[in-house]
């Protein structure tokens, strides 16, 4: 007991980092949903390709082998990169730069589906009738089109949110001084590795049970006007 | 240059792959027998844990849905927690957790909970045990209440009710969420890498960490985890093509009206 007391401070550091790559990387993570969803409706066929590739290799490959390739391999590019053209010497990126960037990009596919989804559940003729009444297309976008994209990803960016959640575990292979990296240390050095293993499963379910209450509450929020069964 | 041995085909590809290719591919096919290792480790391990821990969702499944006292709010703790949890965190909790305690040590299971693959298998087990209730939970519940008030009516014991009716019909529906489960697994089985187990990503981390590489191993790696899953998806549309034959509206197009099989209508979903 003593032990954990004494470790507490560092675990809980470990949490907000944990939160921290969390919220960074679901941030990145809409934006590039957002953007791939648009490219995938797009009539351009070059966006279609692009995106659709972009999809199907990200959710093909499991996060850690492409966290790791773009870890390492992203780094080695970069260097590479930067000799090549002698425009920067070497650098390194740092580890939560890093684990954002990587999860961001991943779960990037996941809610391009989410938005293509969401957006394709919109009925046309609502558009259609806001370009009647004369709205313009931004107009449209923001009274008509965005709404009720929120109410109809909601459900499936919660899915992704509390998959991502859980997905920032892994960046402790990385290396990045988060919650699973800082409890393994504290079990080492103790030789209290369940226990510490087991307050780190604790907190993970603190944060998906917050999640929840707070995907529950936004439910609602944006679903209000429609009649439930 | 003419005097020159011209190097055979081999050797040239070898040095290009070497030298002027972007990525050293031949490093990978050096160690296929490597890989082959990665392969059967991770298949083994998944398709043992999808099996074993199917097997125990099914009950599982069923105490949810059928709501049964007391058995219902454990069966729902342990699914939370599993679910609510990363596999990584659950994987190190038993792997490394475990020989805290004097008692584990000393138990006949100790040889067992000593072994990285037993212990992987144990958690994906329960992590899969748990996805899987909830989707068999979802798929029962979403069994028309009429069939098993037929069943009822025929005269079915409750047991009769569960094996003949509920669970062929859950089962079937709960197919294309299974698929994803199976997926699911199969990149989640990639944290076995992390203690040590030379799975299709530990062929790669160790290609990578023998020769100082920074794609090849990954890249292989994320090569064969696509071509697992193309497989995967394939197999499950046919069986989904197969299980779900009654549910696919009939096309009409192709037979006369009244030949074939008899006109059942398709319930809605």
């Amino acid at each position: 007991m003593d032990n954990v007391i004494a470790y507490m401070p560092s675990i809980l550091q470990g949490t907000t980092i944990t939160v921290a790559v969390a919220l960074c990387s679901v941030v990145l993570a809409v934006i590039m949903g957002l953007l791939g969803a648009w490219g995938k409706l797009s009539d351009s066929l070059a966006a279609n390709k692009i995106c659709e590739a972009y999809t199907t290799l990200v959710r093909g490959v499991p996060e850690l082998v492409l966290m790791l390739l773009l870890f390492y391999g992203g780094q080695q590019l970069l260097n590479d990169f930067g000799h090549a053209t002698g425009l920067w010497g070497y650098i390194e990126i740092n580890h939560f730069t890093a684990g954002v960037f990587t999860i961001g990009f991943i779960y990037g596919a996941y809610m391009t589906e989410t938005f293509r989804g969401a957006y394709l559940a919109i009925p046309r003729g609502q558009v259609e009738a806001g370009v009647a009444c004369g709205m313009s297309g931004p107009l449209v976008f923001r009274r008509i089109i965005w709404p009720q994209l929120v109410r109809y990803a909601l459900p499936s960016f919660g899915n992704n949110w509390l998959v991502l959640l859980k997905a920032t575990a892994l960046v402790s292979v990385l290396g990045l001084h988060e919650l699973v990296w800082e409890s393994f240390t504290a079990g080492r050095s103790t030789r209290q590795l369940f226990t510490f293993f087991l307050i780190t499963l604790l907190i993970y379910l603190v944060l998906t049970a917050i999640s929840d209450v707070l995907l529950r509450w936004l439910d609602r929020k944006y679903s209000l006007g429609v009649r439930r069964a | 240059m003419a005097e020159e041995r011209a190097p055979s085909l081999f050797e040239a590809i070898r040095e290009f792959s070497a030298d002027s290719s972007p990525l050293d591919f031949m490093v990978i096919l050096d160690h296929w027998d490597l890989f082959l290792t990665g392969i059967w480790n991770t298949l083994t391990l998944v398709v043992l844990a999808l099996v074993i821990g199917g097997a125990i969702s099914l009950p599982l499944a069923v105490i949810r849905a059928r709501k049964t006292a007391i058995a219902n709010q454990i069966v729902f703790v342990y699914v939370y927690v599993f679910r609510g949890t990363p596999l990584l965190v659950q994987l190190y909790l038993i792997y490394y957790g475990m020989g805290q305690f004097e008692a584990v040590r000393e138990s006949f299971l100790w040889p067992f909970l000593r072994d990285a693959w037993w212990c992987t298998l144990l958690a994906f087990t329960l992590n899969t045990a748990a996805y899987t209730t909830e989707i068999f939970r979802g798929a029962i519940e979403a069994v028309p209440f009429g069939e098993v008030e037929a069943a009822k009516a025929c005269g079915m014991s409750k047991m009769q009710q569960t094996t003949r009716i509920l669970l062929p019909n859950a089962l079937r529906r709960a197919l294309p969420m299974y698929s994803n489960e199976v997926i699911f697994m199969l990149h989640g089985s990639v944290v076995a890498s992390t203690v040590t187990i030379v799975d299709i990503l530990g062929a790669g981390r160790t290609i990578n960490g023998k020769y100082y590489l920074a794609y090849e191993g990954f890249i292989a790696a994320a090569v064969l985890f696509m071509i697992l899953v193309f497989f995967i998806t394939r197999a499950f549309k046919v069986w989904e093509k197969h299980w779900h034959a009654h549910l696919r509206p009939r096309d009409l197009s192709g037979e006369k009206a009244g030949a074939g099989r008899s006109a059942q209508p398709a319930p809605a979903e």
